[in-house]
């Protein structure tokens, strides 16, 4: 693989990412990666549920007090969204179109820095009124849950300002098309988790 | 060693090994630091049974022999077993396939290295403060109890090797997916390219729970969480199941390579095509599928219910049936055959009868009333040093001398290694046999010592007498890896003269590109096809020779597994309020990143060997490459 | 790991068809987020109104697994050629996390 190989979008191939054996080999162990991430948060999730609302006898905490819906509402769109504008990226990406490619992916790493930022004040709200980490075994589960997923969200964005400012000026390479592609992936992976989350721990907690 | 690396200085060594990315060197530091661990969980098993040798010993005291069963197997297990099966694995699978090198050499390097320092740093507790003392298995409600810093030491430690092998796992998975040489299809494959291919995905599967319960246990323990801890509406059965939800894979990815390493040798050395390939293939799949499935085995008298024991109980009992297959076609390769009893073949022959008397216990114990007598009695430790011992540990040996030769271009000594055997093999037996009767008769595991009125005595000194013998193996094993290595006399390709897979057709030690030019493969056991058809090359090639593209060595792999080690001092000692530890966190937090970050910004395109280089290697000479 | 790969210049129109499967594509994959926010709105719209427990809890777990496919065989093209491993080792991994949740939620022991 020559990494100054220069390509015009009649040039770039079909599927950039797996061109190049180094890309095939990324691209499956990323899946992997996947494969492993999924049995992570699957145990996370397991724990939460036996952990849900238990606590010190005389716990003033319950999922179904503690939970509001609306910001949470705002934070699923915002993911969401950002899933299609990575979408978008990757398919300026496959046209061999860098600069639009960067424009989605801004726009991905600012939607990702919005629900980070939710994230962050919802934590802090709790913590506000008491319901710190170290609370009870329902915040510990809690916590650790939702704060996993937003470390993830967390390594993502850092990934693709990392991706964007390396390759700034020098574009699309075979070397670099499936770097990007992984960290589109990653990124769809965060919202599944999410949808999860939102259902389980949420919904399901709003609920009772 | 590689006469390559006695010409240069011992720093250059050093270095050369800190910073290689070749899958065979690799290979080499993992089995250096998995057999030094072994010596290392062998002297604590030599404690306990000084220890047990006599009722009302006080060789140990109550607290110190708690250690030290608890770092015998969390040693032995991963530290010790999976390393040098990892090793095997990184020697030989990619030569198996036909491959040039791993799919991801740099990330081999880091997994390597996070091994090695998770597993210094779980020894280190011997010297800071006490070991962890609350098992291999590290219970909760005994854990969040222990004083000191043992148990730290224990999560954090095996939450860095934990990562380091589970990146070996991918690797391997993605080398088997992707780099087959052409014509290798799955089922051409040889059987110990198989059950590392299982073993990886079991370790894929396996050991994120593991991780998530360490996260859990580190953060009840040092950042004042409380999974565990019930009188804050924490369960600590929820480590348990998350541990077993790991350590039930877990035996099989010890076991499954094991039965790879046995696989190839009962072929090579019965001169037989392996007896029904696909049956062990896929009784190799159910296994790793069926793993999954029992590991409430360990737990059925935690109370989970009737109808969950039942279900597990049923689960457990299943497995015998892939596992019989897998002896029976054994057996019947055997049978028939032109048999040489070479030393790998003694220790496989010796494997078959040991493993299924193991077996058959594993069954007995998956009766759930009957477990509920034999539970955490010596029977169960009888049980479980017959399967690993019986096994993996059988297995390690044979491999070691089958492969030996491979890895360092000479080969040990037969006689020593029938000594080895017949110690080690007859050690074993001794030492454990008794104990399923130690067991019936009511000795629990994990006491330190016993009354002198428990009839008890005779049986625990016939079982310490056993171990001596098997200590004695091993040292003959190490005065046998001194004199082979100070006598280092060459061998050449294929030095047991049957070999019958890929490794065998290249010189030993394969050239650091493993093949100048890549093999086409025409069928299973490809190496004895072409033996057959009188090809002097061994192989027929699949691409003209031409240049050959290589990873660049790179120091950032061991950078980053030091910079975990660090934290991991600071995470330990945050809580007791050391100024400093927060300075240190941080301090190897960003050690490691800053690392990662440096090898994602700067391209690493790797380098070419050209036709003229390999055209002059083939003439004999450089090996290195350097 | 040789692997210099071969540049292949497409015709103008071999160019111009893909460029338009590509388009083709990208409305498809609007659609797939279209449909996206409307399960969600049903979730979130079904726990304010306030519907009965054992209506809501499966629905929004069945619409929850329905978004994971969509993002997974459109988003993430797990359809496509080249993934029948990946495909094999997702799918086993949502098996042990399937079996892990179930564990949490029947017997874990109080």
């Amino acid at each position: 693989m020559d990494i100054n190989q220069k390509y015009t979008p009649q040039s770039w191939p079909d599927h950039p990412e797996t061109a190049t054996l180094e890309g095939k080999n990324k691209f499956v162990g990323f899946w992997l990666l996947l494969a492993a991430e999924t049995v992570t948060f699957a145990s996370l999730f397991a724990t939460y549920l036996a952990l849900k609302d238990k606590g010190p006898s005389g716990m003033e905490f319950s999922a179904a007090g503690l939970f509001e819906l609306p910001l949470v509402f705002a934070m699923t769109m915002i993911l969401l969204t950002s899933s299609l504008t990575s979408v978008y990226a990757m398919h300026h990406m496959k046209n061999y179109n860098f600069k639009a490619m960067q424009a989605w992916l801004a726009i991905t790493v600012l939607l990702g820095l919005t629900f980070l930022g939710l994230e962050i004040y919802e934590f802090n709200h709790y913590v506000h009124i008491g319901f710190g980490y170290t609370n009870s075994a329902f915040s510990s589960a809690f916590f650790t849950l939702v704060g996993t997923h937003g470390a993830h969200v967390l390594f993502g964005l850092s990934w693709f300002i990392a991706l964007m400012l390396r390759n700034a000026k020098r574009g699309l390479n075979m070397y670099n098309a499936p770097k990007f592609y992984l960290a589109s992936l990653y990124w769809h992976f965060i919202d599944v988790v999410w949808v999860f989350i939102f259902t389980v721990v949420y919904l399901m907690g709003v609920i009772g | 060693m590689s006469s390559i690396a006695q010409k240069k200085g011992f720093g250059a060594t050093i270095w050369d090994f800190m910073t290689t990315v070749d899958h065979k060197k690799i290979a080499i530091l993992y089995l250096m630091s998995g057999g030094f661990f072994f010596l290392v969980g062998g002297i604590e098993a030599m404690l306990i049974r000084i220890q047990l040798v006599k009722a009302g010993n006080d060789f140990l005291s109550a607290g110190t022999f708690n250690e030290v069963i608890t770092m015998h197997g969390t040693t032995m297990i991963f530290l010790a077993s999976m390393p040098i099966l990892l090793a095997f694995m990184n020697a030989v699978m990619p030569l198996q396939i036909g491959a040039r090198d791993v799919a991801f050499p740099f990330l081999n390097s880091l997994g390597f290295w996070l091994f090695f320092f998770g597993g210094i740093f779980l020894n280190l507790s011997w010297f800071m403060g006490g070991a962890p003392d609350a098992g291999w298995t590290n219970y909760a409600s005994l854990a969040l109890a222990s004083e000191g810093h043992g148990i730290d030491f224990y999560t954090l430690g095996l939450t860095i090797s934990g990562f380091g092998t589970l990146i070996a796992g991918i690797n391997f998975l993605v080398t088997i997916i992707n780099m087959r040489a052409p014509g290798m299809t799955y089922m051409r494959m040889p059987l110990f390219t198989w059950t590392t291919f299982v073993a990886s995905a079991l370790i894929l599967l396996a050991f994120p729970p593991l991780t998530v319960g360490l996260f859990f246990m580190v953060f009840d323990r040092l950042f004042g969480a409380s999974f565990f801890a019930v009188e804050m509406g924490g369960n600590t059965i929820i480590w348990e199941h998350l541990f077993w939800i790991f350590g039930h894979p877990e035996v099989y990815i010890l076991i499954l390579p094991a039965f790879g390493i046995f696989s190839e040798i009962f072929a090579i050395f019965s001169r037989k095509r392996l007896f029904g390939y696909t049956a062990l293939v896929f009784a190799t799949i159910l296994i790793g599928f069926y793993g999954f499935m029992v590991w409430a085995h360990h737990m059925f008298t935690v109370g989970l219910g009737p109808t969950a024991n039942a279900v597990f109980a049923l689960a457990t009992m299943i497995i015998a049936v892939p596992t019989g297959i897998k002896i029976f076609n054994w057996l019947l390769t055997i049978w028939g055959g032109n048999i040489s009893f070479s030393v790998p073949m003694i220790y496989a022959v010796a494997f078959i009868p040991t493993f299924v008397a193991g077996g058959v216990t594993g069954v007995m114990q998956a009766i759930a009333p009957l477990d509920y007598q034999l539970h955490d009695s010596y029977f169960i430790v009888a049980h479980f040093h017959y399967v690993i011992v019986g096994g993996v540990v059988l297995a390690i040996l044979a491999g070691t001398h089958l492969y030996w030769p491979k890895m360092f271009g000479t080969m040990l000594s037969e006689k020593l290694g029938k000594w080895t055997f017949w110690f080690f093999f007859l050690g074993f037996h001794l030492t454990f046999f008794i104990q399923h009767f130690l067991g019936l008769m009511g000795m629990p595991r994990r006491v330190y010592t016993f009354g002198a009125d428990q009839g008890w005595d005779l049986f625990n000194a016939i079982s310490s007498s056993g171990a001596i013998l098997m200590a004695t193996g091993v040292i003959i094993l190490l005065v046998n890896v001194v004199m082979t290595i100070v006598k280092n006399e060459r061998i050449g390709n294929d030095p047991w003269g049957d070999g019958r897979t890929l490794e065998w057709a290249i010189p030993s030690p394969p050239p650091f590109y493993n093949f100048a030019q890549t093999p086409l493969v025409r069928g299973l056991d490809t190496y004895w096809i072409e033996k057959m058809d009188g090809n002097k090359k061994g192989m027929i090639f699949a691409e003209p020779l031409g240049d050959i593209h290589m990873p660049n060595g790179s120091i950032i792999p061991f950078v980053i597994s030091l910079g975990m080690f660090i934290a991991s001092f600071g995470a330990l000692y945050f809580m007791d309020g050391k100024p400093w530890a927060l300075a240190v966190l941080i301090g190897g937090l960003t050690l490691m990143f800053a690392s990662m970050l440096v090898r994602s910004l700067k391209d690493d395109l790797g380098f070419h060997i050209t036709k003229a280089e390999l055209l002059e290697d083939a003439k004999g000479g450089n090996t290195d490459g350097h | 790991m040789a692997h210099d790969t071969h540049v292949h210049v497409r015709s103008q129109a071999e160019f111009e068809y893909v460029k338009k499967k590509r388009a083709e594509e990208m409305r498809g994959h609007l659609a797939t987020f279209a449909i996206m926010i409307f399960l969600t709105l049903i979730a979130f719209t079904m726990v304010a109104a306030g519907f009965s427990v054992y209506l809501i809890v499966p629905i929004i777990l069945l619409l929850a697994g329905i978004q994971v496919v969509l993002q997974l065989y459109y988003f993430m093209h797990m359809s496509g050629k080249g993934h029948g491993m990946i495909a094999f080792f997702m799918f086993s991994g949502m098996f042990v996390a399937f079996i892990t949740v179930l564990t949490f939620v029947t017997i874990i022991w109080w």
